[in-house]
């Protein structure tokens, strides 16, 4: 029987269909950190989710011109606590190339031996948190052994197993420790096999690729007039890496290919091919720790940097393919002991101003999915 | 295209807006009217053998001793891998200075963030509001000549050092 028959009018347009606004964080454990989206839903569709950011606001660039140069570096691990060799590596070379300092060659390959062990770690923790974030668990506790390994050896390297402190200005603060080649040689015979297992178990899974293929792509020109940089930009197919196109330290002596995304599976430039090009940057990581312990010949690891450091006046811009891509240390002196400004710009700051546009239209329980994919870590937005 | 290519072409459009610095150490930048920024942004993103596609870094600069603040914008072009600098100064009372954000949506945050920690405010916004620190904060941090508000709702700022 129909509704007409019991003469009830029904207006489709009168009906209410009252816009949700749902509050996400500021402690959500998806949100890898403290921040805050304030979502306005359509049902199960989201208008909009705006990021409220800041909760970790520490003012670093404000303490870089109290502490003066050498004594930054320890501050500049808490600016990405995930992947912080990339900060001890950037302000470092910040500085050297105010001063004009040369770093000693086996020094260079410490730092990248150092950088990419941890850019695997930071990584494994991306990749890991995404597939706990959708909902697979098991994946998680696969890639976190392998982590716990590399913050065993990086500790070994320089005592810790988080904010390393390991780099200074000139160099790095200690040569590798007795052993340490045939421990991280050993890792890396174990870690392959255990990345192919991670594979077989996450990358090609059904309800996980269905999950994510084709959800949120950003084209490449959105990618860039967004500064999206790293994984995320290659995920787009724009085929740039800082340590390949704008060369720093020894990377030109070294041979790895720029993994892109391909769309294998969805859109160019979705959530798959953000995980999917982490993922095989690892590969390449692993085969640039492996040619650095091959490559290195003995030799001293620390220029000699006066203790007062007064650089020359003038204004650096440096940049550094760090885990989440291309950061810039924008880095001002005035010929004093302190620097008169430095400013990090960092591959999270410009991938959570573009959530707002990625959001629009997106069902809900994707932007779990989107937060995870880009890889934000909440400390590195606010600084 | 190297520095003094670029610079060239900026010139010959707009004559009167642009000069040119090189400090000591580092990269050369252009100064820019802060009346001429927008379109001259359009100009560097638009031109085909110049095509800036990225903002990669805008940062806010207190140069005390000259009494001015300044806005300094790194350019970067994906399609010839070449960059520039740019700068604009602006008077350190009543700091304004056009937003970029219709050229690059990446502006948008990054003047957020300079409007909240150096007090430049980006005329034509469109969401000009505190990003790092509370909405009713008083003063910006980066400034030099920032003193710090003793109490925010009823807590101290500060506190007696605990090494005595």
């Amino acid at each position: 029987m129909g509704l007409q028959e019991y003469d009830i009018e029904v207006e489709r347009d009168g009906l209410d269909t009252e816009e949700m606004t749902l509050n996400m964080g500021p402690q959500h454990p998806s949100t890898h950190g403290v921040l805050r989206f304030v979502v306005k839903a359509d049902g199960e569709v989201m208008r909009k989710a705006t990021p409220d950011v800041g909760y970790l606001h520490r003012s670093i660039e404000k303490i870089a011109e109290k502490v003066g140069y050498h004594g930054f570096m320890p501050y500049t691990d808490r600016v990405d606590y995930v992947a912080a060799m990339f900060c001890n590596q950037s302000w470092a070379m910040a500085c050297e190339r105010l001063a004009a300092i040369e770093v000693p060659v086996r020094g260079e390959y410490c730092r990248v031996v150092a950088a990419e062990l941890n850019r695997i770690s930071s990584h494994l923790l991306s990749a890991a948190s995404m597939t706990l974030d959708i909902g697979a668990a098991t994946p998680f506790f696969h890639a976190f052994r392998e982590r716990e390994k590399i913050n065993d050896l990086l500790e070994e390297l320089c005592g810790a197993r988080l904010t390393y402190n390991y780099m200074r200005i000139g160099g790095v603060a200690w040569d590798l420790p007795p052993g340490f080649v045939e421990q991280t040689r050993a890792f890396l015979d174990d870690f392959e096999p255990a990345l192919a297992e991670f594979h077989d178990l996450i990358s090609g899974n059904k309800i996980y690729v269905e999950r994510i293929a084709g959800v949120a792509p950003t084209s490449a020109a959105r990618a860039v007039a967004y500064n999206l940089v790293g994984p995320n930009l290659r995920a787009s197919g724009v085929d740039f890496d800082v340590r390949r196109d704008i060369p720093y330290s020894i990377y030109p002596q070294l041979k790895f290919a720029v993994p892109v995304g391909r769309g294998e599976v969805g859109t160019i430039g979705d959530c798959f091919d953000r995980y999917i090009v982490r993922m095989r940057e690892i590969e390449q990581s692993v085969s640039l720790v492996r040619q650095c312990l091959e490559q290195m010949e003995p030799g001293p690891v620390l220029a000699k940097v006066p203790r007062k450091f007064r650089p020359p006046v003038g204004e650096v811009y440096v940049r550094v393919e760090s885990a989440r891509g291309d950061m810039g240390w924008y880095v001002v002196s005035d010929g004093s002991e302190f620097p008169v400004r430095c400013k990090i710009r960092t591959g999270s700051f410009a991938a959570m101003s573009m959530i707002e546009e990625l959001s629009r239209g997106l069902m809900l329980a994707d932007l779990v999915a989107v937060i995870a994919s880009l890889d934000i870590v909440a400390p590195e937005v606010d600084r | 295209m190297e520095f003094a290519a670029i610079l060239a072409r900026v010139q010959g459009c707009f004559p009167d807006v642009a000069g040119d610095s090189q400090p000591a150490v580092g990269d050369p930048w252009v100064t820019v009217a802060a009346a001429a920024i927008c379109d001259v942004c359009t100009f560097l993103r638009d031109e085909p053998e110049l095509r800036f596609d990225c903002l990669t870094n805008q940062s806010g600069l207190d140069l005390q001793a000259e009494n001015k603040l300044q806005v300094v914008y790194h350019l970067f072009s994906y399609t010839h891998r070449h960059q520039l600098v740019l700068k604009v100064d602006t008077p350190r009372e009543n700091a304004v200075v056009p937003t970029v954000e219709s050229v690059w949506p990446a502006a948008n945050w990054l003047e957020r963030e300079i409007y909240d920690l150096f007090g430049i405010v980006f005329s034509d916004h469109t969401d000009l509001r505190r990003i790092m620190l509370p909405d009713d904060w008083v003063g910006h941090p980066l400034r030099k000549d920032y003193v710090e508000q003793e109490h925010y709702h009823g807590i101290a700022t500060r506190r007696e050092s605990l090494l005595r």
